[in-house]
């Protein structure tokens, strides 16, 4: 886990995000998730109602969002849940983030089968662009983090940037996506690999070959 | 009731109950951190691994594993052993190597268990996890460097208190135990926190690098902070009481104690009297104890003296007074100082009757002017238990912030002849419904409206008695036994002109009404009692003499010497001994024991510890009606008594937690 702390507990912080409330539309889905539960158990609707309250700061400050500690009150009070419940959460899942981020959040995997496939050089590449670890680029746009297993490693490498998976990465299709996003394109996400479509074996099936232009029977073959 | 096998051992089990507790009824210790009876299950801590077949071949942790029917369990295996020796080496990897300078050193669980698992050095290279200091406030003092994240303290707040107020952030390694923005705990029983934590990282910050638990004398005590009568511990060092702990005693306080009664014991060596005074040209100058008592004997007291007892003294104190007062042919006894004069000809109708046990099983309970949570904070917890297990709660009075879901019917007492449809439906399907009756209510006259709600509503019915009033000084129950109530109350007394008045440690009373009487104070602190008074003979303190305490469900529990009292201060009842001599009169005893005899004697429930029967409740007066806005007796919590009112901590605890007034460190 990277280093992960509150953002501290300012004067400016208050006086920027002190008066956060959920938009009308936003309020109107916050009401919808906490319909979903049974009466007395609104508080399970703590999860997407942080995320809901980390996008709209990101609508608000043009970056993914992040959850300043007046947005994480506003959220219990909205389900009257402890402030310090939480809080507990907040930090806990680290798709919350808990300081201000770039425009793109860029999550580069480093767990052991994209490390093998070449996520060094994937991180290596970010940092060749003027990102660091942990903290805003200059222009805005860009934050690094480097994150633990995302589930993706039959499409090694991979990172995450805001809401998208990006696979099967080289540096230089890191760049041609990462050149994308800065012009304000919307690049193609999953695999970055010509010719494959999702997490299907590279260069071809190797097993159920005859299942792939049309159904077929194997029982006879049992 | 399953049956299973530890150790070879069939043993039958209770439904429900987990391996550990098995184990436990087996006779077997199980080595727990995060595991505790009183609180839910966590399972997170993995010291109480056991070997249980059928199951998978690996230990298990027996704390969260139910027990069934044909489990073989063993506790005695090389697998057990080995896989505890692991946990505990995982424990011990983040954990510093400071017990030398830790205050939980000696009665730490840690240290402990290690000294029967853990590994004669570490294995482990790479730096050890620093986590930063939280603030807790005044009380808890924090080394979360050594916190082995067993989440009790989470959970004794969320479950137990009621405040949720401690949480564990961040996750995995950086796990962090921690208030809200290191606020301050701030209710009442935050130091509880203290026992359950199994090492050193939540300490006494009152009592810190103070001494060790080896070096101290441990006393069998009550504590006098309140009415509940919490057993208590006190650990004392030379003639100083070093700290109060809570014992366990499921009858009244389980194995919790509030914060006054923990840390109130620093101001048993504050602003203590240690002389005898006489006030001299409006001036108190210290004087001889012959100077004093004939100052009493001259100002004639045959027939004309009182006694007022105060909220901390026992029963042996006030029973010396009586009998003395009774020599000296006069009964202006009392003990209600701020005036109440409810109707006491009948105790159980002044008397919780449900007990603190009881209440927990109520379904519907009224609230009549008591702000449980200040008054009695571990009467609260019960309730809170109750409220839990679905009780409906009502209140009289003004907002307080209840632990649990309350309806508050206004403050006006005048609704107890006016009942909401919401309570007349709740009690009337209520299988144990309770009244509770405070202070507060008693003072707006809510005792036989009270009473006519219970006849209303049948309160008392087979194995079920509903009708409780909540005291709140220690002395009170024991008081009225003794016959401490005037008709009348106070405003009695005060009629009466006495000549004498002699005060037993009363703070509260208002001493403008005996401008013409020699005010003696027979008391341990000096405070409004010693400033108003014309003669003071330092007594002692709860912690200084042996003596019998009444609660307020009429338990009555007896508290052991643990010091000696300071300078020429005396235990009280041989200050009145030897005034009877002074006043040329027999009080019948002259010795503790004696004294203890003759009360008994006079007073036989005095003499058994344990609840005392005091039969049926009376009719009520429906004449009687209860009006006029409620208001709570208690502004302070941590200001209630004289020891605490000497209290550095108390005083600390008011001014930082209920007046928010900036912290006040010393400079270094």
């Amino acid at each position: 886990m990277a280093d992960r702390s509150l953002a501290p507990d300012t004067p400016e912080l208050r006086e920027r995000w002190g008066g956060f409330a959920f938009t009308e539309a936003n309020k109107a889905h916050a009401d919808k998730v906490i319909a979903r539960y049974p009466d007395g158990r609104q508080k399970s609707a703590v999860m997407p109602l942080l995320d809901l309250a980390q996008r709209q700061v990101g609508a608000e400050t043009d970056t993914q969002g992040w959850l300043p500690l007046p947005v994480i009150e506003y959220v219990a009070a909205y389900l009257d849940v402890p402030v310090i419940r939480v809080l507990e959460v907040a930090t806990f899942y680290f798709m919350y983030n808990l300081r201000p981020v770039g425009k793109y959040h860029v999550q580069v995997c480093g767990t052991t089968p994209c490390m093998l496939r070449g996520s060094d050089a994937i991180m290596e590449a970010c940092k060749a662009r003027g990102m660091k670890k942990g903290a805003v680029s200059e222009d805005g746009l860009w934050t690094l983090t480097e994150v633990e297993c995302m589930g993706s490693c039959a499409t090694a490498p991979m990172v995450q940037i805001n809401d998208g998976n990006y696979e099967d990465l080289t540096p230089e299709r890191l760049d041609a996506v990462l050149d994308a996003l800065a012009a304000g394109k919307d690049p193609k996400e999953g695999t970055q690999e010509p010719g494959r479509h999702t997490s299907e074996p590279s260069g071809g099936p190797t097993t159920l070959k005859e299942m792939v232009s049309e159904n077929h029977d194997y029982r006879s073959q049992w | 009731m399953p049956k299973v096998t530890v150790d070879g051992q069939e043993i039958e089990v209770p439904n429900g109950a987990t391996v550990l507790q098995a184990c436990e009824l087996a006779g077997k210790e199980i080595p727990r951190f995060c595991y505790h009876e009183r609180l839910s299950i966590a399972g997170n801590c993995r010291m109480c691994l056991v070997e249980v077949k059928p199951g998978p071949p690996k230990p298990q942790a027996s704390c969260a594993l139910p027990a069934t029917d044909g489990q073989e369990i063993r506790t005695d295996t090389d697998m057990v052993k080995t896989a505890r020796e692991g946990v505990m080496e995982f424990l011990l990897i983040n954990h510093p190597l400071d017990c030398p300078i830790c205050d939980q050193g000696g009665e730490c669980d840690l240290q402990d268990q290690s000294m029967m698992y853990g590994r004669g050095a570490t294995r482990y290279e790479e730096n050890k996890r620093a986590v930063t200091e939280k603030y807790m406030g005044p009380l808890i003092k924090t080394i979360m460097t050594r916190c082995i994240h067993c989440t009790r303290c989470v959970r004794f707040s969320e479950e137990i208190a009621g405040v949720d107020e401690i949480g564990a952030i961040y996750r995995g390694e950086d796990m962090q135990i921690t208030t809200y923005l290191e606020q301050a705990a701030s209710h009442e029983l935050s130091a509880n926190v203290i026992d359950l934590c199994p090492v050193g990282a939540l300490t006494s910050r009152p009592y810190a690098f103070e001494a060790r638990p080896w070096e101290l004398k441990k006393t069998w005590s009550i504590d006098v902070s309140d009415a509940v009568g919490a057993n208590i511990r006190l650990d004392s060092r030379g003639r100083e009481v070093m700290r109060a702990l809570p014992r366990i005693n499921d009858a009244v306080n389980e194995e919790w104690l509030s914060d006054k009664g923990r840390y109130q014991v620093d101001g048993l060596s504050r602003r203590r009297l240690d002389k005898v005074y006489i006030r001299k040209d409006g001036k108190l100058v210290p004087a001889e104890w012959n100077e004093a008592f004939a100052a009493i004997a001259a100002a004639n007291p045959k027939g004309s003296i009182a006694a007022v007892a105060g909220d901390l003294v026992d029963c042996e104190t006030m029973f010396a007074a009586k009998a003395l007062l009774g020599a000296l042919g006069s009964d202006h006894l009392e003990g209600r100082q701020t005036g109440l004069d409810y109707d006491c000809s009948n105790l159980a109708a002044v008397n919780f009757n449900s007990t603190f046990e009881g209440i927990e099983n109520a379904d519907a309970i009224l609230i009549v002017g008591s702000q449980v949570r200040w008054e009695a904070a571990l009467v609260n917890v019960r309730l809170r238990k109750a409220a839990k297990r679905g009780a409906k709660i009502f209140v009289v009075g003004p907002q307080w912030d209840t632990t649990y879901p309350a309806t508050f019917l206004g403050e006006d007492a005048a609704v107890l002849h006016d009942l909401p449809q919401a309570i007349t439906e709740a009690f009337s399907k209520a299988e144990r419904p309770a009244v509770i009756v405070g202070g507060g209510g008693l003072a707006k006259g809510a005792l036989h409206p009270a009473l006519a709600f219970a006849e209303q509503f049948n309160l008392v019915r087979e194995g079920w008695n509903g009708f409780n009033v909540l005291h709140m000084a220690a002395s009170r129950m024991g008081g009225l036994m003794l016959g401490y109530a005037q008709k009348g109350g106070i405003g009695n007394i005060a009629k009466a002109k006495p000549n004498v008045l002699i005060s037993l440690g009363a703070d509260e009373l208002d001493y403008g009404a005996f401008a013409d009487s020699l005010k003696v104070y027979i008391g341990h602190h000096g405070d409004a009692g010693a400033h108003a008074a014309d003669i003071i003979l330092p007594g002692a303190s709860y912690a200084e003499k042996d003596g019998t305490y009444v609660n307020t469900e009429g338990r009555v529990q007896f508290a052991e010497k643990a010091v000696f009292a300071p300078g020429d201060a005396r235990e009280d009842w041989t200050i009145l001994r030897a005034m009877a001599d002074a006043l040329d009169v027999s009080v019948g005893f002259d010795s503790f024991a004696e004294l203890q005899s003759a009360m008994i004697a006079a007073v036989p429930a005095l003499g058994e510890e344990g609840l005392a029967d005091f039969g049926q409740l009376p009719n009520a007066d429906a004449s009687i009606r209860a009006s006029g806005a409620i208001s709570y007796p208690i502004a302070d919590f941590y200001m209630t008594n004289v020891v605490a009112r000497a209290s550095a901590t108390m005083q600390r605890c008011s001014s930082e937690l209920l007046h928010h007034d900036d912290l006040k460190e010393a400079a270094e």
